[in-house]
């Protein structure tokens, strides 16, 4: 029996604030609703342009569970297309990237495509001629997706045709984009590797939670960054030096009164970061030459103000994560209710020392691998979560530290570094998107 | 070293895994040595190419700690594991520079609870002589399919 399907008002009510009903995390039909409602109305993370160098560049993604095919065209433009044969359906690529040379060409039927989306040719059409083709879909090539903004490298798509706009939807959050960027003396990063994989047996949205919740590091990570704090205690006069890795786990064990004073960041539509005034990431080494350079492409204040901006993680609603001082994006990819792809990237900052690369390379596998110990310990954490709530003792997950009554929704804040409103924050949104144009829907159908 | 010892070695290392001896298996590594899982199909760079895995004995030592943690929720139940080995290729008796080159072709099954996963592919051995003992200067583990979402993968393969 569908009890969500064209009924809003039921949806809503799981997001009571202080508290979400377990039926976000475990119910089938709600995830088949992020996919046909959510997803579409948000702008979702689609690729970067550094994967599109070329003319005929091409990546394969999703949107939800849709198949999606990002596109250069031969004039220097980029296109988000529906990755299916407007034929019979069949994805037009496979791969996860590649160049297409000149035109797609379906392996089927050999429809051919132009990199930006329009049909270039069917064999034998006659056989189309007076059929009324004309005035089929299927004439009109791979379907485009129109509402598309490429915002510093980083490609963003709304599969809806209405909602809101790239500028309203993301607003102010963008500056932790901005903040990565910046970090190039050149002011570009780009993608020259492959992802960090990683298969998670748990909802999408646990990974959302974690990405603020600064209340775990120091009780789930103490196997992992607390074993390596007593190693290196034991070990450390081996060493004339601290080494990189030892800097980026030890600070995982930093006490509540660090992350509570480092404060959390929450924008309207979801959006929010952790490491306000302090991060994990603020005591690594510098880098031999950095400092120079970034002095020399900003100018002094500038260059200080770009690397004193130390923000932790900053989640960009729905599902995606990027650490602006180590130079990565997290994308947490829905494949069902219990499973979801996480995929870790590392962008290179052009024109900065490889020391910096290899840094944000040893942090990505250090936690977003699936050989990271402190990854073990986070996708143990989901996994119980996700087989406990199956509990019917008590259908709520408990959202309330640092709650108050009233707080406002969709505006900006700072506030404690321990609360949980990034965590409400991400539901005030996921409410408004899953429910945007639902009703619409259940007058159409009546 | 002949090539026998040498492929007697690489089947010790295993063992030492599958039977969880952690600290006789960290000490056949050199104080300099290193694990390397590659993310790339003949990967060339460890440093400034992705990988799984590329620790030193420092950060081994971690993972084997941590496997013993009381704390280690991941590890409840605990992790066991299985190498299946085709006999070791030896392709250097390090006549050159010092160094023992073998390769061996691999399925290896881990476990925990009721879940079983396998990964195959190939384990590549660098390996010098101190003091008439072997040691493991660089163990590397190419997956046949190293670009695949994998859960956790929690042991040594």
């Amino acid at each position: 029996m569908e009890r969500y399907r064209g009924n809003p008002r039921a949806v809503e009510n799981l997001v009571q604030g202080h508290a979400v009903h377990r039926d976000v995390y475990v119910d089938r039909e709600i995830f088949d609703l992020e996919m046909e409602q959510l997803f579409p109305n948000s702008w979702v993370y689609v690729g970067h342009e550094s994967q599109l160098k070329n003319p005929g560049d091409y990546i394969t993604c999703k949107i939800g569970h849709q198949p999606i095919l990002v596109s250069r065209h031969k004039n220097g433009t980029i296109h988000v297309l529906h990755n299916r044969c407007p034929h019979k359906g069949v994805k037009i690529a496979s791969e996860p990237c590649g160049n297409t040379g000149k035109f797609f060409r379906c392996p089927y039927h050999a429809w051919s495509f132009k990199t930006d989306g329009s049909l270039l040719a069917i064999p034998l059409k006659k056989g189309y001629e007076g059929t009324g083709f004309e005035a089929d879909k299927a004439s009109k090539g791979l379907p485009r997706v129109e509402n598309v903004q490429i915002y510093r490298g980083f490609i963003f798509a709304r599969l809806s045709d209405t909602g809101l706009s790239f500028e309203e939807y993301f607003g102010d959050s963008l500056s932790t984009i901005d903040n990565m960027v910046d970090r190039s003396p050149q002011g570009e990063v780009e993608i020259i590797a492959a992802p960090i994989r990683y298969m998670h047996t748990c909802n999408w949205k646990m990974l959302v939670d974690n990405q603020t919740d600064t209340c775990h590091p120091m009780v789930a990570h103490e196997s992992s960054a607390g074993t390596a704090v007593s190693v290196w205690e034991r070990e450390k006069h081996r060493f004339t030096e601290t080494p990189m890795a030892v800097q980026l786990y030890a600070p995982f064990m930093s006490p509540y009164e660090f992350y509570e004073g480092a404060g959390i960041r929450v924008w309207p539509n979801g959006h929010g970061h952790s490491g306000v005034s302090g991060s994990i990431h603020q005591d690594y080494d510098d880098v031999e030459g950095y400092l120079d350079m970034m002095v020399e492409a900003y100018g002094e204040t500038r260059a200080r103000e770009i690397l004193g901006d130390i923000r932790h993680n900053t989640l960009y609603f729905p599902n995606v994560m990027v650490k602006g001082p180590v130079g990565i994006l997290r994308n947490f990819i829905p494949i069902a209710v219990d499973k979801t792809l996480v995929e870790s990237w590392a962008f290179r900052l052009v024109g900065a020392p490889d020391k910096i690369y290899e840094r944000a390379l040893m942090y990505n596998r250090f936690i977003n691998a699936p050989t990271s110990i402190v990854g073990h310990d986070d996708l143990e954490m989901y996994e119980r979560a996700q087989e406990g709530l199956l509990s019917d003792a008590n259908e709520w997950i408990n959202l309330r530290r640092l709650y108050e009554e009233g707080e406002p929704e969709d505006v900006t804040e700072v506030v404690n570094g321990t609360s949980e409103r990034q965590m409400r924050n991400t539901f005030y949104a996921w409410r408004k998107f899953m429910v945007q144009g639902m009703d619409q829907k259940v007058e159409a159908s009546a | 070293m002949s090539p026998e010892q040498l492929i007697d070695f690489v089947y010790e290392e295993a063992a030492t895994l599958d039977e969880m001896r952690w600290e006789d298996w960290l000490a056949l590594f050199h104080q300099d040595g290193l694990y390397w899982m590659p993310l790339e199909w003949q990967q060339q760079d460890p440093v400034l190419q992705p990988s799984l895995m590329y620790e030193d004995q420092l950060l081994l030592t971690v993972r084997v700690e941590r496997l013993s943690g009381e704390r280690t929720f991941s590890q409840k139940p605990k992790s066991r594991c299985h190498h299946l080995m085709q006999r070791p290729r030896v392709l250097s008796l390090g006549q050159e520079d010092g160094i023992y080159r073998l390769r061996t072709s691999f399925i290896y099954t881990e476990t925990r609870g009721d879940n079983l996963e396998r990964y195959s592919g190939w384990v590549s051995h660098e390996l010098v002589e101190v003091e008439g003992a072997l040691k493991i200067m660089l163990k590397r583990v190419d997956l046949i399919n190293f670009d695949a979402p994998f859960g956790n993968l929690q042991l040594f393969i």
